[in-house]
Order: C-alpha cells, then sequence, then structure tokens
C-alpha cells in the first residue's frame, strides 16, 4: 500500500529572511472560491455569515473572523476559508492545495514590493484588510494588507518556485541598498 | 497607457489582454443576412480618433472591459463593464 505524503505548495523554498524582510508560508486547509449565481450575492452573504461568521467582502476587501476568512478574488468570485454549503446560491470550487500562500514582513516589505508589483502598496492608500488582484513580475497574484508591516501573496501552487525566487531577488536588492 | 477597471480602479496596460473592437457585443440574430455577418467577423473600421473596444482585465479582476479611447491623442475616456454595456 502507497503511503501519501501531504506536501505544503512552499515545501523546501520556505523559510527565508533576508535583511529585515521575512518570507513565510501561510498553511490554509480548506480553502473554496464562491462565484455566486446571478442576484444570489445577499443570500450567499447571510448564509456564509451564518456558517462561518463572516459574509462576502466588498470589491478590494478582504475580511477574516476567528480561522475563517473571506477575501474578494475578482470579478464576482470570492475566496473563502473554512467549511460551506451553498447548494443552489452559488458556484462553489475546492481550492485547497491550489494556492501558493505567503506572509512577507518587516520594514522594508513595501520597498521589496514595489520591485515587483505595478500598483501601490503603500499604507496611505492599501490599508489592512484592502486585497488587490494584480501582477508580480509576470504572474497573476492576490495580495492582501494584514499589518502595518506584513502582507499576504497568493499565487497559483504551480508557481511557488517563481514567486519566492521572485521575492528573494527584491529582498536581497532592497538589503544591499540599505548598506550604502 | 492606464485604464480604469470598474472593479479594481486604475490599472498598467500590462494587466490587460486586448480583444478588438466592442462590436464583438453586438451579434447580428442566427438569420441574419450574410453581409452582416460578414461585417461582425471581418471587417473593421481602423478609425484615427475615437473607438470602442474590449479590454479583458486578465492580471486582475478577471473582468470584460468596454473601452472609449483615442488613438490619435492616446487619452482614456473610460471604461464600463461589458456586462452593463448597451447592447
Ligand atoms: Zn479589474
Amino acid at each position: 500500500m502507497v503511503r501519501l505524503l501531504a506536501i505544503t505548495p512552499c515545501a523546501g523554498l520556505l523559510p527565508l529572511d533576508v535583511g529585515n524582510v521575512s518570507l513565510r508560508e501561510v498553511v490554509v486547509d480548506r480553502m473554496v472560491s464562491v462565484a455566486p449565481f446571478v442576484g444570489q450575492e445577499k443570500a450567499v452573504s447571510a448564509a456564509l455569515k451564518d456558517q462561518i461568521g463572516v459574509g462576502l467582502a466588498p470589491k478590494n476587501r478582504a475580511m477574516a473572523k476567528g480561522g475563517a476568512g473571506v477575501q474578494w478574488f475578482g470579478h464576482g468570485i470570492w475566496l473563502v476559508r473554512g467549511q460551506v454549503a451553498l447548494e443552489g446560491l452559488a458556484a462553489v470550487t475546492d481550492q485547497s492545495d491550489a494556492w501558493a500562500v505567503i506572509r512577507i514582513q518587516g520594514a522594508a516589505v513595501e520597498d521589496v514590493l514595489a520591485r515587483l508589483v505595478p500598483i501601490d502598496l503603500r499604507a496611505e492608500g492599501f490599508k489592512k484588510g484592502h486585497t488587490a488582484r494584480t501582477m508580480l513580475g509576470h504572474m497573476s497574484v492576490a495580495i492582501t494588507r494584514v499589518g502595518g508591516q506584513a502582507f499576504e501573496i497568493m499565487a497559483m501552487r504551480s508557481m511557488a518556485g517563481t514567486l519566492v525566487h521572485e521575492l528573494e531577488v527584491a529582498m536581497r536588492g532592497v538589503a544591499a541598498r540599505s548598506n550604502f | 497607457m492606464r485604464l480604469t477597471c470598474p472593479n479594481c480602479g486604475e490599472r498598467d496596460r500590462r494587466e490587460f489582454y486586448y480583444y478588438g473592437d466592442a462590436i464583438a457585443l453586438r451579434r447580428p440574430a442566427p438569420d441574419a443576412v450574410p453581409e452582416a455577418w460578414d461585417d461582425y467577423l471581418h471587417n473593421r473600421k481602423n478609425p484615427a480618433g475615437d473607438t470602442t473596444d474590449l479590454w479583458f482585465h486578465e492580471a486582475g479582476c478577471g473582468a470584460w472591459l468596454v473601452v472609449d479611447r483615442n488613438t490619435v491623442t492616446h487619452a482614456v475616456h473610460g471604461a464600463t463593464l461589458a456586462e452593463k454595456a448597451k447592447r
């Protein structure tokens, strides 16, 4: 009998610390995408609130409560962390293990991301709980601010190696310049 | 060039995929004359001036947008969700 081992998307790649910035994998056990059927957004939001304590987040926002979370993930779609049942209300697709989730944290985190991401992530405009679908290098990602000096970045699992590589090069570049 | 996505706000052109003239939203009736289908599928005006075309926010929210812009001045006048555009 073959025994299968669970390997997380960033296994063997993280943790990583360069200068004052750290990269850590965030392991999410259960994650689904929720795309409400036409006219069902309110009903979906109410059902989610009932089941996991958080309703549908507004556009470009992420909300969390306890271990559960709901994150706007694009036009008409949300990413939900937790166990939900939305039969007849929304298209629900299992995304567990489909995404590499990384937490990047440190004093120079905005400088690191400014080298890779085309949108303005500075705290004046991109506050805690703000989320964006955008690019990191040539990759499509979701970026959420989770703290004053911390972001969570999601990329497709197959891109985990590229994601970590891109971030590491940027972290080394920023750290090198801080020594001048 | 930057486009303002109704969902995401102002974004760089590299996040978008260009489809072409928004005529793609005005599909002829199945029994329309062959000339109507010829115009819909193949004939484009290539204007020097205002144009309306379809862009896909591929590396963003995944919405299709109808964008009004000017091919001479490069001004972008605005963008609306294709699902809300007049057909
Ligand atoms: Zn968008």
